[in-house]
């Protein structure tokens, strides 16, 4: 379908695969909840929610607002702990981690904020690059050179040196991911990444997150109450063919791959994949549905 | 009624407990890797350099109303000519370090608790921490560094100015001649007030910039929690360079007189 300037962009495949390998084993579960419980005063935000994702599959949270899709990524990147129940990324047990220890585990992920936050002070290259310029070790030529390429693969290559704040929110949203992407995480997490995107964006993006998952096997945790993002990023797998890579609608068991889990009040009220989720009789899925 | 008080005092003490944590964590990266030289030249020029215009003022004004006001007191002991010893001795010791310090707490102490409040409701905090940066080492360390060294300068800058506005007030006004003037300033000068005027402005730069950061770190409920966290940086910085003052003030004189 979409031809893409992924290879001109010139990510190495296996990167983010590499990436990915140094957090987990292959095959291994990259992210995990056991039980967890987490609750805000007297507002419980979930409950007894467990599930796993394995290296290069996508898992889809769907739920209202407030029902703690987002409160999941923050569980996983450490910057909440639960209540009760078990937190592990790439194997380790990251909910009693201490903060420094919590850096490390985070340069292994990547992540999507649900309005971009992006550093008002910073320009939108230092934004995408910050990662890589923290690292402290790279030539700048080189990290000049991958934050040309990310901002290039969203479209945004001629706002390198402009300021977050001369950017509308699409833009900014936009830079949001290729700030993600910088680093080549082995797992990414889409907090409401499309919302408030115009449709045309809203599939570029939904693009990215399949050509990544496909061709880079680079995890995702996809949050959003965007049905039409969430169904075309299950349905659909990214090929290469030739010096192109297409996305195109996916075989049946490649489209099983990606699971769906539905919250409703913190509760895990659906896990299954797309057809599972359209064939569900439960009256809260079909009023989400409809 | 009982247990609105407790909880008052329960909050209250796990505030105490949050700066003082932030305080230790502070002082220990501040003297580990990494290292954010950037951002504290960055701060440098933030808080030293755009402070300058007002602790100026400040330092200019007050000297000169000081010489103005001790003129006509001394001169009902026809003590005019040690207008300059008294204008000297309190700008240093005392009114140079604490005005410095309520300037830098209005100026200083609002502007990083608006600023880190405005990132934690944004999120850009939690963004920094999920690309793998501690914020208090970029954000908080480069800013106490930064008022450390800084405040004193400031300090030593008002207080110059404040014995320039002295000096003119006394020639012009009170026909001081200007040599007895300055040998008035110099006479009323000790080395432990020099040391005083030293020393103040270091514990209250300090305090300004670390309550501004945590106040701001703390933030709660968008738009209207950094406001609220603006002021109550504002009224927190003040008070404590007041009280801090004293504090300090008791313990050098026991230690240096």
């Amino acid at each position: 379908m979409a031809a893409s300037p992924h290879d001109e962009a010139g990510l190495k495949t296996g990167d983010h695969a590499r990436n990915a390998a140094g957090i987990a084993a292959a095959d291994a579960p990259v992210v995990e909840l056991r039980h967890v419980s987490l609750a805000f005063d007297e507002k419980v935000v979930l409950r007894d929610v467990s599930f796993i994702l394995l290296p290069g599959h996508t898992k889809l949270i769907l739920g209202a607002s407030g029902s703690g899709k987002s409160t999941i990524l923050k569980l996983i990147l450490g910057l909440l702990r639960p209540d009760a129940g078990e937190v592990y990324v790439g194997g380790e047990r990251v909910d009693q981690m201490e903060e420094r220890e919590l850096l490390r585990v985070r340069g292994g992920l990547g992540m999507v904020f649900q309005e971009g936050a992006l550093f008002d002070s910073l320009t939108v290259g230092e934004n995408v690059g910050f990662k890589l310029y923290e690292e402290m070790h790279r030539p700048l030529a080189e990290i000049r050179a991958r934050v040309e390429e990310v901002l290039g693969f969203v479209r945004l290559a001629e706002y390198i040196d402009r300021r977050p704040t001369e950017l509308s929110g699409g833009q900014r949203r936009r830079v949001a991911i290729a700030r993600a992407m910088a680093s080549k995480p082995g797992i990414l997490l889409y907090d409401e990444a499309t919302t408030g995107l115009d449709p045309i964006t809203a599939i570029t993006v939904d693009e990215e997150v399949v050509k990544l998952r496909d061709l880079e096997e680079v995890g995702s945790i996809v949050v959003t109450h965007q049905l039409r993002d969430a169904f075309f990023v299950a349905t659909h797998e990214a090929r290469r063919s030739g010096d192109r890579i297409e996305v195109a609608p996916a075989d049946a068991a490649k489209a099983d791959e990606a699971e769906f889990i539905m919250l409703k009040e913190g509760l895990v009220a659906f896990e299954g994949n797309a057809a599972e989720l359209r064939a569900s009789a439960d009256p809260y899925i079909r009023s989400f549905l409809s | 009624m009982l247990q609105f008080v407790g909880n008052g005092l329960k909050q209250a003490v796990l505030e105490v407990q949050e700066y003082v944590n932030l305080q230790v964590t502070v002082v220990r990266a501040a003297f580990s890797r990494p290292f954010y030289m950037r951002d504290l030249i960055e701060q440098l020029d933030q808080i030293g350099i755009g402070s300058l215009t007002v602790v100026t003022l400040a330092g200019f004004f007050t000297g000169a109303v000081l010489a103005l006001q001790s003129g006509i007191t001394l001169d009902q002991f026809g003590a005019r000519p040690f207008v300059g010893r008294l204008v000297s001795a309190s700008m240093v010791k005392e009114l140079g370090p604490v005005l410095t310090g309520l300037m830098l707490a209005g100026r200083v102490g609002s502007g990083i608790a608006a600023e880190l409040g405005s990132m934690v409701v944004t999120d850009q905090i939690n963004a920094l921490r999920a690309l793998g940066t501690d914020p208090v080492r970029k954000l908080v360390v480069p800013r106490v560094l930064a008022g450390v060294i800084m405040t004193p300068i400031l300090t030593i800058i008002a207080d110059t100015l404040g014995i320039i506005g002295g000096w003119i007030i006394a020639v012009f006004q009170l026909r001081v001649a200007s040599s007895i003037y300055w040998t008035s300033v110099t006479d009323g000068l000790y080395l432990q007030d020099v040391w005083m005027g030293l020393i103040k402005p270091f514990v209250l730069g300090f305090a300004i910039v670390t309550i501004g950061c945590h106040v701001g770190l703390q933030t709660r409920g968008g738009t209207q929690g950094v406001g609220r966290s603006t002021t109550y940086a504002v009224v927190a910085a003040s008070v404590a360079v007041i009280a801090a003052d004293l504090f300090i003030t008791q313990l050098l004189v026991d230690l240096l007189y």
